[in-house]
């Protein structure tokens, strides 16, 4: 019974410690010095590998997801004669749920892990130690640049997921399906709207970079250095981030639009 | 050499983001139906345009033959003008032609509905041409109003 209580106790004390040095490590990145100017070649190779690399994953994601979207939307709109209104329909679906979130899931899946992977091998292999002796913060060096690409690059590549969807959806609505391509853009325009719609699903994108690129660098900062410890770490990284993302959509759609 | 192919790819990048972006706050899309050469202007003034909107398509017997380009208020007559691109594929029509702004089924878009005029071949009807106006026009229907007319009309028997 007690040692139950004990059990219960040291696994809290755990969780509890470890959001601790999570919730430092955030705090030391964010208000760390961290100089753009100075530091600018280290963020722009992360720039690239955590943006550009995944590009060509977001479009191809993003068309997809739009034109099924447009598929699926249209079966149902056409019975009641208003396949007019597939273009707000997929418009404010990308717009509000489905660009921030799916972006956010592929991004763990994509970026998000490997940054896990790369800073863990890079404890394991007392890189890090390493750059400690040698008076080099390795917050400031290794993390705060992986820490900033990812939180830069994530509501662009929302937006960019957003764009190709509803070309996606456009395609499919009116190069395929029929749908007057007057309608679909000037019901659209007169759905979307500047704050509700664009600016809200970007606040959205930011807090889930954010979320994401911080648990993701954390992961990887805190693994337990040996090659079972980062492949533990890696699978948290995703798992962990893509609950947080779809648990604090609900949360951010409930304050934005409920 | 390899730095500098990162820098041009991640100058690439957010060049791509920010067009993204720029799509979205536009959403202009080139309407190549109708572009300068091949179309025509037509005005028509509506006592109440409803949910008539820039972009609505106009339609002769329900095929699109335009666009409806620009509506603005008569700041004198208060009355709205509607002005329609057509294509001049669809030139010719008689000035007794008429304008009527439909619904597109229950629920659906509200266009512009064109209703050819006849042509006296002997008299000589005046066709329309760029910038012409359509006189004979019927406004879009206000739910609201058809209702308050069906309840007095209720009330009258």
């Amino acid at each position: 019974m007690v040692e139950f209580l004990a059990r219960n106790g040291r696994a809290t004390l755990n969780h509890l410690a470890e959001a601790g040095r999570a919730g430092t490590l955030l705090f030391r990145v964010i208000l760390g010095g961290y100089r753009l100017r100075r530091d600018w070649s280290l963020l722009l190779k992360q720039l690239y590998m955590v943006g550009v690399l995944s590009v060509a994953i977001i479009v191809v994601s993003g068309l997809f997801i739009g034109m099924v979207l447009a598929l699926q939307g249209y079966n149902v709109l056409v019975d009641y004669g208003a396949e007019e209104s597939l273009g707000p329909l997929v418009a404010l679906s990308l717009l509000r749920e489905l660009g921030p979130v799916v972006t956010a899931l592929l991004f763990a899946g994509r970026a998000g892990s490997s940054l896990t992977a790369e800073i863990g091998l890079m404890k394991a292999t007392e890189q890090l130690s390493s750059l400690e002796m040698m008076a080099v913060d390795p917050l400031k060096r290794v993390i705060a640049p992986r820490f900033w690409a990812g939180v830069i690059c994530m509501p662009l590549l929302a937006l960019m997921f957003n764009a190709v969807g509803i070309l996606g959806g456009f395609l499919v609505g009116v190069e395929w399906l029929g749908v007057d391509q007057g309608s679909y853009w000037s019901i659209m325009q007169a759905a979307v709207d500047w704050q509700d719609d664009l600016l809200n699903g970007v606040i959205k994108s930011v807090v889930f970079a954010l979320v994401v690129t911080w648990i993701a660098v954390f992961k990887g900062f805190d693994a337990v250095p040996t090659a079972e410890g980062v492949s533990r770490a890696t699978t948290e990284t995703v798992v962990h981030s893509s609950l947080a993302v779809l648990a604090l959509d609900f949360v951010l759609t409930a304050v934005m639009f409920g | 050499m390899e730095k500098r192919k990162i820098e041009v790819l991640v100058g690439l990048f957010i060049v791509g983001a920010l067009a993204a972006l720029l799509l979205l706050a536009l959403r202009v899309v080139g309407d190549n139906m109708l572009d300068g050469g091949n179309s025509y202007r037509l005005q028509a003034r509506f006592d109440n345009i409803g949910g008539l909107k820039e972009r609505a398509p106009v339609k002769i017997g329900g095929v699109v033959v335009g666009r409806v380009d620009n509506i603005v208020l008569d700041g004198q007559s208060w009355v709205p003008v509607v002005e329609m691109v057509i294509d001049s594929r669809y030139s010719g029509l008689s000035e007794h032609s008429s304008a009527a702004v439909l619904t597109s089924g229950l629920l659906g878009e509200q266009y512009v509905g064109i209703t050819p005029g006849f042509i006296d071949e002997e008299e000589g009807t005046a066709l329309l041409k760029d910038g012409g106006s359509i006189r004979d026009t019927k406004s879009a229907l206000v739910f609201e109003n058809l209702i308050s007319q069906f309840l007095y009309n209720q009330d009258n028997k």
